[in-house]
């Protein structure tokens, strides 16, 4: 089957697009970018659904062969109503974030960059503890 | 009826916590019904064993693997779950009296629980069976030891304990698995009558052997074995002595008897065998604890048991098995009364223990029998044990079998002697210790023992003596078994006197040197403090544990770098890379058209131009509408592409969404900030294109894949939409019926969504509290003049100021309400047959209400929906739930559709379908979320506003003022 050469390059570009803003710091861009992804893989449903036909509903057409296929259209309709329910709480977590600290911004993870510095010192995490025993001493063990 | 009597353990076990509330410690008394009744009813199946026969318990479990639940006990089977049992039923007794006043039940249903998995550990026949059993004796030991974490010892004895055993089950598990794929069986009955052989069968056996030395404590895993005395001392009788340790000993002698004869496993066998032996016992003469005397008294026995099992000769298993029962018996008691002399000493320091021997010279006398039975004294059956194994090792020097040369097995002897001659000396040492009279010592504070607690260990005692005289019938019972080892010439049996033969001249060498060993115990120290340290395999198993937190310390700083795109970055350039090299090796591709008319065209022209433009804006309301033209224009395509319900939905999230986006950015700053990503623009621009290019050639691909040969499966549903959902829209029919759990997971996940909104909004409750649209008049300081009479709708629009009212969209929204409340359930219900659905219905009325909203506050949406929006999302989830569920009870499958025909005079036929309940659940979920996101981001960010808790962005910047308030 001939694929859709124009949609198939326009949900690229929306995908490129959405992947752009991904990649930034700022959490109201990051939400557009997922959005604009999501359209575009929606789109992308909608090229790999095939030739166009007829709405799936039964008794348009003669048979299964004349209307759209109806998987795919299924699946979008499920991903663009949880896109909208991940759209809200983003921009929530958007809007707490500027309640707290004044932006959005996604900071890097402190715990991380400690971990960097032990690293750097070269010694053992926080978490680690010693696991001598002995038979004798301040290290027995005891019920 | 095995797994019966396993399963009253771990019921017994659950219930300890109960128990103990009401009983305390004589929680012990009814727990040890549990090991009582299987061990009677293992001495009711003595006829089926001493008949040679097996019994067996067979369940299946996954059949593809060869993986059962099957249960085989032979002899030697139920001689060890004898052993289990029993001493199980002696030590919780012998616990009711140690933990006496105890408040906690966590030990003692631990224990209970481990004496359970113990006799399905030795009664398996299962390898994958036998495993599972084999590392939850692990985690139950684990437990135990760890039973008080508060000191870093023990926290450090139970890691060990547990990261060794464990690495050796792992490795054992390996070697089951290699086994199989050998033996093409996980029976390990086949496995030991039919042997596989070849290097892999070797490599597998030998890794089984690995598991059972790190189990049984053998060099070089010996040092777990003493820190695990932290647990208490019954524990330790049970399960470092009698039980859980024995079951390294069990594996190698059900093994042996097959893969004795693999290269490395007599050279490994014997070579650790006999190093523990004298490292335990070397270790235990220096030691001032009578526990961890004991505890390395155990290591070095351990190894003298798994020598004699695993280099299989028949002499030798016999002996092996004699030793592995009189060690329980002494072991076991030796263990009770240090427990007894540190309850009523208060300490088990042999330098401060002197003249328990007077004050108790009962208990003394039976201690001795066991001590005596220890160091293999007549006529304890310790002796009639460890001359069957001298007569074994002596048979190999006179070239008993092949494969070891008399060399070697007079070294072995050599050895064995000094070991037994070390194992006098540090059973001396116990009983000197424990009881003799000590110049010098301090006076010791002593109370009597009560009758009970002595008596378990005095019965164990005796019955070492009881037994040192049945040393024929002992011989008859595990003869059957030594039969089984198929190498070497069969011993004489256990007896008291055999003549004066080889044996008798080793055990009178050992027992002088051994009392030498005593008698200059003090030069001896002063030799050993000589010995130069060396680094043991105890250092390097801490410096790997040091050096395995250095390295993940290390990976995880490298890997880890805790930025969100880096990540992000990583995930997509993977997805890149994968799929283009997937795509490379395609030969064929489809062919393509351009479009297929000229609106398509420029629609997508239009969604592409607002896409790259939405990427680069920097205005933040400018991007939310270019990303809504992309979403419109989404929708457009949908219509032209024959997906009217597509369309409709993606139509009504489009407008929802900018509404949810305007009703929030009108409290943050008009800008992004650019901080301070310029320098990584380029790759971004980078991934972006790489993604953007992927997914256009996947979606070619995928095009591709409908080839005339392939029928999508979707193709039937044309037929099966009405026959079984009764539905003409096929959409709607896949949504409530076909693939109804995706569409349960997908309203879950709006109600988590719409939780969590609310919860970011509103912290600690889903609302503030509603308020009527009267009240909001009563609390306003400047009382205007309101229009209070009933009869006026969309009142609450006067407790806004006049400068944000709009009278024409208030007359609007009078007029558009009713009108999309009804389109809503029109929606709702028609769309079965034409396009709509919940999805679309719901949006609807959230939309409706949203309007209200608009045109007049949030009192008016309080008004509209006068309730907490967590009742319809959690009411249309259970409904939802309950159209699922409810066909089961009619016989039917979970989500099968039902339908009626009523004929309704006037009205004509209706035609019910029972997955419309399901519809109405879906429908009141989506405007349960819609009143939800309303009610948080509309009439609580108002209210933050007024609380002053809002953020106030900074004009003519990229961030607001942060609304301190929220803090709290």
């Amino acid at each position: 089957m001939s694929a859709n050469l124009v949609l198939a390059i326009t949900a690229g570009i929306l995908v490129a697009a959405g992947v752009y803003l991904l990649l930034e710091r700022s959490l109201t861009r990051i939400l557009l970018g997922i959005m604009v992804a999501s359209n575009g893989v929606n789109l992308m449903f909608l090229v790999a659904a095939g030739r166009p036909g007829l709405p799936p509903i039964v008794g348009f057409g003669e048979g299964a062969d004349d209307v759209s296929d109806p998987l795919p259209q299924a699946m979008v309709l499920t991903a663009i109503v949880i896109t909208m329910a991940v759209a809200a709480f983003v921009l929530t977590m958007a809007y707490r974030s500027f309640q707290l600290h004044g932006h959005d911004e996604v900071a890097d993870d402190v715990e991380d960059a400690r971990i960097r510095e032990l690293a750097q010192q070269d010694v053992v995490s926080e978490s680690y503890e010693d696991t001598t025993f002995s038979d004798t001493g301040a290290d027995v063990v005891s019920e | 009826m095995l797994y019966a009597l396993i399963a009253v353990h771990a019921i017994l076990g659950a219930l300890t916590p109960l128990l103990v509330r009401r009983l305390g410690a004589r929680t012990f008394f009814i727990l040890a019904l549990a090991p009582l009744t299987a061990g009677i009813w293992l001495l009711t199946k003595a006829p089926v064993i001493l008949g040679g026969q097996h019994y067996l318990e067979v369940y299946g479990w996954i059949p593809a693997l060869d993986v059962d639940l099957t249960l085989r006990m032979g002899l030697i089977q139920w001689v060890l779950a004898l052993i289990v049992t029993w001493i199980g039923v002696a030590v919780l007794l012998y616990s009711r009296w140690y933990f006496d006043g105890m408040t906690s039940g966590r030990s003692a249903a631990v224990l209970t629980l481990f004496a359970g998995t113990m006799l399905g550990l030795v009664t398996a026949d299962n390898l994958i069976t036998l495993f599972i059993f084999w590392e939850l004796t692990t985690v139950f030991s684990y437990l135990l030891i760890g039973h008080d974490p508060t000191r870093r010892a023990n926290r450090g004895a139970a890691h060990t304990a547990l990261v060794v055993t464990t690495t050796g089950g792992l490795a054992m598990l390996v070697g089951i698995i290699a086994l199989w794929s050998t033996a093409g069986t996980l029976s390990l009955e086949q496995l030991v009558n039919d042997p596989p052989t070849g290097t892999l069968a070797t490599v597998g056996a030998l890794l089984m052997l690995t598991g059972a030395l790190s189990k049984s404590a053998l060099v070089p895993f010996h040092f777990w074995l003493p820190g695990a005395m932290a647990a208490p001392t019954p524990i330790s009788a049970y399960l470092h002595a009698a039980a859980m340790v024995k079951a390294g000993v069990y594996l190698v002698a059900v093994l042996a008897p097959a893969f004795a004869t693999v290269p490395f496993w007599r050279p490994a066998v014997m070579l650790l065998g006999t190093l523990t032996m004298i490292i335990g016992g070397w270790r235990a003469l220096r030691q001032t604890d009578l526990k961890l005397l004991l505890a390395y008294g155990t290591v070095s026995q351990l190894g003298f048991m798994v020598l004699l099992v695993g280099i299989g000769t028949e002499a030798a298993a016999l002996a092996g098995m004699g030793t592995v029962i009189s060690h329980a018996l002494f072991k076991s008691t030796l263990f009770m009364c240090v427990g007894l002399i540190d309850h009523s000493a208060g300490t088990r320091d042999i330098r401060e223990l002197s003249g328990v021997g007077y004050r108790v010279p009962w208990l003394a006398v039976l201690a001795g029998l066991a001590a005596l039975s220890m160091a293999g004294m007549p006529p304890l059956v310790g002796f009639l044990t460890k001359e069957a194994a001298f007569e074994a090792i002596a048979n190999l020097v006179v070239g008993d079998i092949q494969a070891i040369t008399p060399l070697a097995a007079a070294a072995l002897a050599a050895a064995l002697v000094f070991g037994s001659a070390i194992t006098v000396g540090y059973s001396l040492r116990f009983w000197w210790g424990a009881f003799a009279s000590k110049e010098g010592a301090p006076a010791l504070s002593w109370h009597r023992p009560t009758l009970g607690m002595a008596g378990v260990p005095m019965f164990l005692g005796a019955l070492s003596l009881v037994l040192g005289f049945l040393g024929p019938q002992l011989t008859a019972l595990l003869q059957p078994y030594a039969e089984r080892v198929s190498h070497g010439q069969p011993g004489h049996g256990f007896a008291l006197w055999h003549g004066f033969t080889w044996p008798l001249i080793m055990s009178v060498i050992a027992l002088g040197t051994g009392i030498l060993l005593f008698v200059f115990r003090e030069a001896i120290a002063d030799i050993q403090a000589t010995f130069p340290t060396t680094t043991t395999a105890e250092e390097l198993f801490h410096k790997s544990m040091h050096g395995l937190d250095r390295i993940s310390v290390e990976v995880t700083a490298r890997t880890q770098r805790g930025s969100l795109s880096i990540y992000l970055g990583t995930i997509l350039t993977v997805l890149v890379a994968l799929s283009t090299y997937a795509m490379l090796r395609i030969r064929v591709w489809p062919t393509y058209r351009l479009f297929d008319h000229w609106p398509q065209l420029l629609v997508a022209a239009v969604m592409a131009t607002a896409a790259v433009l939405a990427a680069t804006s920097r205005g933040r309301i400018r991007a939310v509408l270019l990303v809504g033209v992309t979403g419109y224009g989404l929708a457009l395509l949908f219509a032209m592409g024959g997906a009217p319900d597509l369309a409709l939905t993606q139509v009504l999230v489009e407008t929802v969404t900018v509404i949810v986006f305007i009703l929030v950015v009108r409290k943050l700053p008009r800008y992004f900030t650019n901080r301070p990503l310029n320098s990584t623009r380029w790759w971004r621009v980078l991934i972006a294109l790489a993604v953007g290019i992927t997914v256009t050639l996947i979606s070619l691909v995928a095009v591709g894949a409908r080839v005339p040969s392939a029928e999508p499966i979707s193709k039937a549903w044309y037929e099966a939409a009405y026959e079984f959902g009764y539905g003409k829209n096929i959409v709607n029919v896949a949504l409530v019926d076909t693939r109804a759990w995706d569409t349960f997971g997908e309203i879950s996940v709006l109600v988590i969504a719409a939780t969590g909104v609310a919860s970011l909004i509103f912290l600690r409750s889903r609302v503030v509290g509603l308020t009527s649209t009267a009240q909001a008049f009563e609390s306003r300081e400047d009382d205007p003049e309101a229009d209070t009479s009933p009869g006026v709708w969309l009142r609450a629009g006067q407790t806004l100021s006049p400068n944000v009212r709009s009278l024409v969209f208030e007359v609007t929204t009078r007029m558009l309400f009713g009108i999309m409340i009804v389109v809503s359930i029109y929606l709702l219900l028609a769309g079965h047959n034409w396009p709509g659905g919940g999805f679309a219905g719901g949006l609807v009325a959230g939309m409706a209400l949203f309007i209200r909203y608009l045109a007049a506050g949030r009192h008016e949406l309080d008004e509209a929906a006068p309730f907490d929006a967590g009742r319809l999302l959690g009411g249309g989830l259970l409904l939802a739930l309950l159209a699922a569920v409810s066909p089961l009870f009619f016989g039917g499958t979970v989500l099968q559709s039902y339908d009626i025909h009523l004929a309704i005079p006037l009205l004509g036929d209706l035609h019910l379908v029972s997955s419309t309940v399901f519809d109405i659940g879906v429908y009141l979920v989506v405007v349960g979320m819609l009143l939800d996101v309303a009610r948080s981001l509309g009439s609580g960010i108002d209210q933050h506003s007024s609380e002053e808790i809002a953020p106030v962005p900074i004009p003519d910047s990229t961030k607001a003022l942060p609304g301190y308030g929220g803090r709290s």
